[in-house]
């Protein structure tokens, strides 16, 4: 028998295997929760696939057999080879574990970063209390107007927005702004630290303009509810965002590629609490923060208790991560003490 | 020169090259699902109006329902479209699947939600300044075209054509007696049969049914149209 007849019946033999590859496949992609017999038969056929692609290869190298086994066999390796899919767990151990972990391994950056918008907060005040003129380069006309006659711009918004429209705008706007100071750290941290100091410059810049007309007070009352966590969480981002610079100065890892890889999917797990805490920051901001006839107390009260529930959140223990960290360690000191 | 590869490992030993795709792909591909999410976006903003208003006409002062309800979906179509549909559809967008690309980690897999979303985040960066540029430029300039996007997550574009529904003809063509190699050149030329010229497309016909069907004379062969040749090629192919 010739080589191209014994092809030619090795072929004929294998059409009823390939015949429905494709509907196997689309339905082994499909579904999230196979069976053990659906997983021994995507095993199965694996290896039948495997080792028919290794004999087209050497007999019909770059043919459509070729290619389509090929094709099918990635598909196939794809679909064993993806990770367990439960998103249950995926969530308890990203609050519980691995946000608590990163916040441990920024912290360094995180002071930084605080210390930055500290810095760049009393520049602010001290540019505009000495040259007050300059407040035009940073504030609109109106708001200056609305200023010098004795009235914050955040007066009465809430008869011109309704507070839904307004929370929703607002945090949209700050999820916004927190996620560029992180990606903007690409720039070896050059635009995340142009933005935390700017962020910074113009708040030290308007609480120094409205001091100077008597206001401080008052826009103080505004921000206080929500700023406590909003500037902590803008500040929070622009660390990951630092983190991803340093993974280009100073590489972890072998390739700069490889450091820059490792630091963005590591610090983009606390993107997502940021993000959290910066849509409930929009609800105060646009439900308490405008209501004049809140009071001061109450306005500490929630701003410096969501702080607390933002600590406790980024540390795992508002998720039962420290609890549950106790019982894993004491459950391993008594394995240890056992196996001894 | 060729286009870069990434190879699949596999425990079996048997390793799979898949082909990265290049700007053009990409571009095509982002194209594609750009339209699609303004279309989306837009027929929700106009359905929107029209239910919320009863018409087409303007109000000057719309209510907060208005922006929560017409705006703030519209808003959302057009910015959550990737994110959302490449963690559904594995790594692909309809896009994509028009385009024949996927996305992929740098060993060919699937890549988890999380990679997906982080390569949606930096859009932000290789958006900029407008239409872009940014990505462009990195996809032109790296090695395995990426964007900023894709070197935080980790993943790469692979071209990802759905050859396998045709090619699978050519084993069926195995029963008819045809050899694979055969069946591969009729298949080759019935693909590219539209884009041929009609000369060049019936003198390659008669060339390759002279030699699957020697049984044919060559006055017969000589007789037969375009498209009498196509389809004694198709019914070959088809084992009938």
């Amino acid at each position: 028998m010739s080589e191209t007849t014994g092809l030619q019946a090795w072929a004929t033999s294998r059409i009823a295997a390939w015949s429905d590859l494709d509907s196997i496949l689309d339905g082994l992609e499909r579904k999230r929760d196979h069976t053990v017999t659906d997983s021994l038969r995507a095993i199965e056929l694996y290896r039948a696939l495997g080792r028919d692609l290794s004999i087209v290869r050497r007999t019909l190298p770059a043919s459509r057999m070729t290619r389509a086994l090929a094709q099918s066999y990635a598909r196939l390796h794809a679909v064993i080879y993806r990770k367990p899919h439960n998103w249950r767990e995926r969530l308890r151990s990203l609050f519980q574990d691995e946000i608590p972990q990163v916040v441990r391994e920024l912290r360094g950056q995180i002071q930084l970063v605080g210390l930055l918008f500290a810095l760049s907060t009393g520049a602010g005040w001290w540019l505009i209390n000495t040259y007050p003129e300059l407040i035009g380069l940073i504030a609109s006309e109106p708001m200056i107007e609305g200023v010098e006659e004795g009235r914050l711009w955040t007066e009465g918004i809430l008869n011109v927005v309704p507070s839904s429209v307004l929370s929703v705008g607002i945090l949209a706007n700050n999820i916004a702004v927190s996620l560029f100071a992180f990606v903007v750290g690409v720039f070896f941290g050059l635009g995340t630290f142009y933005m935390i100091a700017m962020n910074g410059f113009m708040l030290g810049a308007f609480f120094a303009f409205t001091h100077q007309h008597g206001l401080a007070g008052e826009l103080l009352k505004f921000a206080l509810a929500h700023g406590v966590v909003e500037l902590s969480v803008i500040c929070i981002a622009g660390a990951a965002g630092m983190m991803l610079g340093e993974s280009l100065i100073r590489p972890t890892h072998a390739t700069r590629r490889e450091s820059f890889r490792h630091a963005a999917s590591k610090t983009s797990k606390l993107l997502v609490l940021c993000a959290l805490l910066l849509v409930v920051c929009g609800f105060i901001e646009g439900y308490i923060s405008p209501d004049p006839d809140f009071p001061m107390l109450n306005r500490a009260i929630i701003g410096f208790g969501y702080g607390v529930v933002m600590v406790a959140a980024l540390t795992g223990k508002l998720f039962g991560g420290h609890t549950r960290r106790r019982t894993r360690n004491s459950e391993y000191a008594s394995n240890t003490a056992r196996s001894i | 020169m060729s286009a870069p590869q990434i190879t699949l490992q596999t425990v079996t030993g048997v390793d799979v090259e898949l082909t990265i795709a290049g700007p053009g792909s990409r571009s095509y591909a982002f194209i594609v699902d750009w339209h699609i999410r303004l279309l989306l976006a837009m027929s929700w903003l106009a359905v929107g109006h029209i239910i919320y208003n009863g018409g087409l006409t303007m109000v000057p002062e719309p209510g907060g329902g208005y922006v929560l309800w017409v705006w703030l979906p519209t808003i959302l179509i057009y910015f959550l479209y990737h994110p959302v549909l490449e963690v559904a559809m594995r790594g692909r967008t309809p896009g994509k699947r028009i385009a024949g690309v996927r996305v992929v980690t740098r060993e060919g897999d699937i890549p988890s939600a999380g990679a997906l979303l982080l390569r949606n985040l930096f859009r932000l960066l290789d958006s900029l300044p407008l239409c872009y540029v940014v990505g462009l430029a990195t996809v032109i300039l790296t090695e395995h075209h990426v964007r900023v996007g894709d070197l935080a997550a980790g993943t790469l574009l692979v071209l990802d054509h759905d050859s396998s529904a045709s090619s699978f003809v050519s084993t069926a063509a195995a029963k008819s007696g045809l050899t694979p190699q055969a069946a591969d050149l009729i298949q080759e030329l019935l693909d590219r049969w539209p884009a041929l010229d009609e000369h060049n497309r019936a003198t390659i016909a008669r060339t390759l049914l002279a030699r699957v069907e020697p049984q044919i004379s060559a006055d017969e062969l000589a007789q037969l149209g375009t498209l009498d040749l196509r389809n004694r090629l198709l019914a070959r192919l088809s084992g009938q």
